[in-house]
């Protein structure tokens, strides 16, 4: 419940932000170095460079959630697919794809996003093609495994029994069975995308035409010992997020998978 | 029994009710229930599912469910009532006055522990012997329950042991401290027919020797007859009928414990004319071995699941396939159905061979043999509705859909169903009628042949008899032609013609049911039938 | 055993070999001329350095004849020069490493004593208010980004408190020797290694809680209560045994998350590591030097996943005792 409030007004805060922040977050409006909740028109104070932090917050609002989403979209059309022929087919197929994804598990993620980002160089897309790339693998393990284990499953062998066709039996039989993790694990993996793309910006290969929480945390870093409001409200912020879609997908999973939440022990 | 020492009661149960938590589909799981048990006998607790026999087990040991609350009558123990006693003196209790042996023994032994070390626990959870008595106690009892070389088994993890092993290293454990009152709850019930005669042997034996009061918890009236000095009939949590056994299984007085016992299938094949018309499925050399475990360095374990396995089925004729857990039955069954390839041999329907069809040529041939599976909740698919689960093979293979759901409701009344049952999901049945979904299934694309693997091993008795009963009279009616996989013996020899033995991936005898059962040649044929229990006392 | 690690250990330099052909792909992708990423976009000007380099390489040459050249220099340890440094990439990576090493086996350390012990309290007294407390600290900390908890735990505890420093591996120019400076290292390494080890103690919380709840379930479980056991020793024994085998083999695919949030420390703390110095090469553009830290991390990944499996035969009979 608290999720979705939190998550609603950051929806919220992305969709006004260019009303109730028409100007660019990054031009100066106020001398730097102003602490929070001196002057009314700027709530959260501004930085080094006299920005409006609280016009930041807003704006960044939008770039954490498009990444978090369209990222999280593009590993599953990557994931879903190669976890579904792995787990039906078996043997040497699964034997190959299992080895890709291995390769990519092993890789340290967060290193290889920041080498894809910084050689294809710093955008919006790269960002997203770089967290896509490396957040693939969990989902084609579990996707794997379910189909896997609903392989093997009775009815399943009844549908190849009776002649229906492999892709009639994935699309009808096996998938939805295997829809309620997979949409638990991609709101958690929304979560993990936003951690990622801060993380990233926090290096500064964040897009640099766009204001993001990650950059704002980094821009701060200097200056952390005379001004601490610059770096501490960005990350509340995205911590709040991250929170609030972890507390999403822990609900999701105990309404979709009611074994799981335990009441009898 | 020894008929010159008096009867001693140990425990007396009186008017036992264990409630259930609110909003259930009743109130009680066990509703004043009494029983004594008696020093020296062993009382059995039967009845089908949901009846409250494993509930009234786990009272008396203290270990009911959470949700599950004693809510009145008492189970004196040496005079004090059980119930009333705080967890420290459940403590005392179990092990060492009331011990348990459970249904699986796959999964009741501590993986990561030495078997010894789970034996000594027993001992230590009382603050007996030192470490070194306890150890030497370990090696002793698994001697007196057959393990063999105790030495060694005691320093072996679970999954060393086999099934059987695994179960006397239970018994072993529960008998440590001597206690008064043995729970056994389903002890055999995951158990090979074989084993389970050694295990029901063995606690006979000690039951005998150290003068124990056993309780007894079965669903198999074959057991009862085998083990039981007395018996109780549960049925929704309430007491049926209790007597002496000989009474309650030769001459019951209720109409349920009738129909129980009418339901237990009999060991006398009914006469069957020899089939010899045309040859419905034909297999031959057929040809299957698992390997696991292979790697770069080590030899891969090979399981050889179908060896040179070759019969057939005449039309309207069906043929059992009998054996133990692992003896290949339902790999077979999956050889014929073509759910996993063959290394070798052939599957002839008419002129295809099966083995050798691929693409759309094997899906249109598959309408020709159709499958009835063993679990009546995994075989349906949880989304989609009764319906659509029949109608979808027809669909298939290109009938409109309209038409394929019309026929799927004349089949529901086949089986005995309701026709409103179509658009309901499969959750919303029970065990038997979900089973008659699955037939139901099975006969959308008017097979020839049916292969039914352990189509009824899962049901309770009186279910049972019902979903065999229309299996017989859709073969009938239908001319089917039916593999009939089981291992169950009993259920082999009401509704086979003739039947395969098999063991380790060879069919070892393969003979009309009558006379397999009347002069079984194969030494393992005839363990097999020796083993099968309540033979000797429903021959009596 | 040996012939399982030997196993493990050439399935890793499969797998290896197969990040060196990725990263040689990724070369390409940079922007430029591969000879010029190599040098370093600086060192562009030095044209004998260029042509020795497409000469080292073969770039002249066909891709398969490159890729082949590429992984034989990997192999004998050459990961090209970082001309910004004007130092071999390798031995620039051989200096920082122990720092790295240092942080991430400590984090590790930390992380997995804190949140196995916090996650069986939490399982022991699930439902109850320490349960409570502990799983919400646990997805608090879950949430955290790394980078940031690392900078508010400078303002508190080194601005405001003073009582830890906050950057650097050790104090400079203490001339410290022996144990002193040991002392000294640690002094220094207590932040980094505890913002770096909150995330993971959490998840390592979450896990060993789910985990024993649901061995709490299992029937020997109950074998063990029939026994007469106190609660405790059922927990420790029987429970607690049990439910560490998921959390280990979480904390092997954790690794590679682990050396990822190194980078991140490092950068915030200047600890001295491979992790800061990818930082620096990413400030720097410098792309050689940031694929060779990429490429040893994977491997230290690797090698952590080897001592992780290793370390589950060992504690579960069943795999090992097999045959």
């Amino acid at each position: 419940m608290i999720g979705l409030v939190i998550l609603l007004a950051v929806v919220a805060a992305a969709i006004l932000a260019p009303i109730l922040y028409p100007t660019s977050p990054w031009r100066m409006v106020q001398r730097p170095f102003m602490p929070p909740f001196t002057l009314d028109r700027f709530p959260l104070g501004t930085d080094a460079l006299g920005r409006d932090i609280a016009a930041g917050l807003m704006h960044g609002a939008g770039v954490s959630l498009l990444v978090g989403l369209v990222s999280t979209l593009a590993a599953l059309v990557i994931g879903v697919p190669l976890g579904a022929l792995a787990g039906y087919f078996g043997g040497r197929v699964d034997d190959a794809l299992m080895r890709f994804t291995e390769l990519f598990q092993t890789v340290p993620s967060f290193a290889l996003a920041i080498v894809l980002v910084a050689i294809l160089q710093p955008s919006l897309s790269s960002l997203i093609l770089a967290i896509a790339l490396v957040s693939w693998p969990p989902v084609t393990r579990l996707v794997r495994g379910e189909v896997l284990s609903l392989r093997s499953r009775e009815y399943v062998q009844a549908a190849v029994v009776t002649g229906q066709t492999t892709f009639t039996i994935l699309r009808r039989e096996i998938l939805p069975n295997t829809l309620s993790p997979i949409v638990v694990l991609a709101s958690l993996m929304v979560a993990t995308a936003i951690l990622l793309e801060s993380s990233l910006s926090f290096l500064g290969l964040g897009d640099p035409n766009r204001m993001s929480w990650g950059f704002m945390v980094g821009a701060g870093r200097t200056a952390i010992r005379q001004a601490w409001w610059i770096s501490t409200f960005p990350g509340v912020v995205i911590l709040l997020t991250v929170l609030a879609l972890n507390l999403i997908g822990e609900g999701l999973n105990d309404a979709l998978n009611p074994r799981l939440s335990r009441g009898d022990r | 029994m020894d008929a010159r020492a008096p009867r001693q009661t140990v425990v007396s149960v009186r008017d036992l009710r264990l409630a259930l938590p609110a909003g259930g589909d009743r109130a009680h799981a066990v509703d004043g229930v009494s029983f004594d048990l008696v020093a020296g006998e062993i009382l059995c607790l039967v009845g089908e599912s949901g009846s409250g026999k494993s509930m009234c087990a786990h009272a008396l040991m203290g270990l009911l469910p959470k949700a599950v609350t004693p809510s009145g009558g008492e189970i004196r123990l040496d005079g004090a009532d059980l119930l009333a006693q705080d967890e420290a003196g459940w403590r005392d209790t179990r092990g060492r006055r009331v011990a348990m042996v459970f249904q699986e023994p796959m999964t009741a032994l501590n993986p990561l522990m030495r078997i010894g070390d789970q034996m000594a626990e027993m001992f230590e959870a009382h603050g007996l012997l030192t470490p070194r008595e306890r150890r030497a106690r370990a090696v002793a009892l698994a001697g007196e329950v057959g393990l063999p070389e105790p030495e060694r088994i005691v320093r072996s993890y679970p999954h060393q042991l086999s099934g059987g092993q695994r179960q006397r290293a239970m018994i072993a454990m529960a008998l440590a401290l001597e206690p008064a009152v043995l729970v056994a709850d389903e002890p055999t019930t995951a158990l090979d027919v074989t084993t389970q005669a050694q295990i029901l042997d063995l606690i006979r034996g000690l039951q005998r020797r150290r003068n124990m009061a056993v309780l007894f918890i079965t669903h198999d009236f074959g057991v009862v007859a085998d083990i039981a000095d007395r018996v109780l009939v549960l049925r929704h949590g309430r007491v049926v009928e209790e007597g002496p056994a000989e009474a309650v299984l030769g001459r019951p007085r209720e109409d349920y414990t009738r129909t129980l016992l009418a339901a237990v299938p009999s060991m006398d094949p009914p006469r069957r004319e020899p089939r010899t018309g045309a040859k419905a499925v034909e297999v031959a050399g057929l040809c299957k071995t698992y390997s696991t475990g292979g790697g770069l360095w080590r030899k891969p374990r090979r399981v050889e699941a179908a060896r040179d396995v070759a019969f057939a089925i005449h039309q309207g004729e069906t043929v059992g396939l009998v054996g133990e857990s692992g003896s290949g039955k339902s790999s077979v069954a999956r050889l014929v159905m073509r759910l996993i390839e063959p290394d070798r041999g052939a599957v002839l329907l008419g002129d295809d061979d099966l083995t050798r069809l691929s693409g759309e040529a094997l899906r249109r041939a598959r309408s020709r043999i159709q499958m009835v599976f063993q679990d009546p909740f995994a075989s349906l698919n949880p989304r989609r509705r009764v319906g659509q689960i029949i109608a979808d093979g027809p669909v298939a293979h290109g009938v409109p859909r309209a038409e394929a759901e019309a026929r799927a409701r004349e089949l529901l009344g086949l089986v005995g169903l309701d026709p409103s049952a179509m658009d309901r999901f499969p959750h919303e049945f029970s065990g038997g009628q979900r089973q008659r979904v699955g037939i139901a299934r099975a006969l959308a694309l008017e097979p020839k042949i049916l292969v039914a693997d352990e189509a009824v091993s899962a049901l309770d008795v009186s279910v049972q008899a019902q979903v065999l009963a229309l299996l017989e009279d859709l073969k009938q009616r239908l001319g089917l032609s039916m593999l009939f996989i089981t291992h169950d013996l009993r259920v082999a020899a009401q509704i086979c013609d003739r039947i395969a033995v098999m063991r380790r991936g060879e069919i070892v005898e393969l003979k009309p049911a009558g006379a397999l059962f009347a002069s079984p040649e194969h030494p393992y044929t005839r363990s097999l039938l020796d083993a099968v229990p309540g033979r000797t006392r429903a021959a009596a | 055993m040996l012939g399982f690690i030997a196993g493990r250990v050439g399935k890793g330099i499969v797998v290896l070999l197969a990040i060196v052909v990725l990263n040689f792909f990724l070369i390409r992708l940079a922007p430029g001329d591969p000879a010029l990423v190599m040098a370093g976009e600086a060192g562009a000007g030095d044209e004998v350095f260029v042509a020795q380099l497409r000469e080292k390489f073969g770039l002249d040459q066909p891709l398969p004849n490159q890729l082949a050249l590429y992984v034989r220099n990997i192999a004998v340890l050459d990961l090209g020069y970082s001309v910004r440094q004007q130092m071999p990439v390798a031995t620039l990576i051989a200096d920082r490493l122990p720092a790295t090493l240092l942080l991430t086996g400590s984090a590790f350390l930390i992380s997995l004593a804190l949140g196995v012990t916090l996650g069986a309290l939490a399982a022991r007294r699930a439902g109850r208010p320490a349960d409570t407390a502990i799983t919400g600290l646990a997805l608090l900390f879950y949430a955290t980004p790394l980078f940031w908890v690392s900078l508010m735990a400078i303002i508190v505890f080194s601005v405001r408190l003073e009582w830890l420093p906050s950057f650097g591996f050790e104090t400079v120019g203490a001339g410290h020797a022996g144990l002193a400076r040991a002392a000294d290292i640690a002094h220094h390494l207590i932040l980094p290694a505890m913002t770096l080890g909150l995330f993971f103690m959490a998840v390592y919380v979450r896990m060993t809680r789910a985990s024993m709840l649901e061995v709490a379930g299992q029937d020997f479980v109950k074998t063990a209560r029939a026994k007469g056991l106190g609660d405790r020793v059922i927990q420790r024994r029987h429970v607690l045994r049990n439910a560490l085998l998921p959390v280990v083999t979480l904390a092997g695919l954790q690794a590679g998350t682990l050396v990822g949030g190194a980078i991140l420390t490092e950068t915030v703390f200047a600890w001295p590591g491979i992790g800061r110095l990818m930082y620096e090469a990413l400030l720097q553009r410098d792309y050689n030097l940031l694929l060779g830290v990429f490429v040893v991390s994977s491997a230290m990944v690797l090698v952590f996943n080897l001592v992780t499996d290793v370390l589950y035969r060992v504690v579960d009979p069943r795999i090992e005792a097999a045959r």
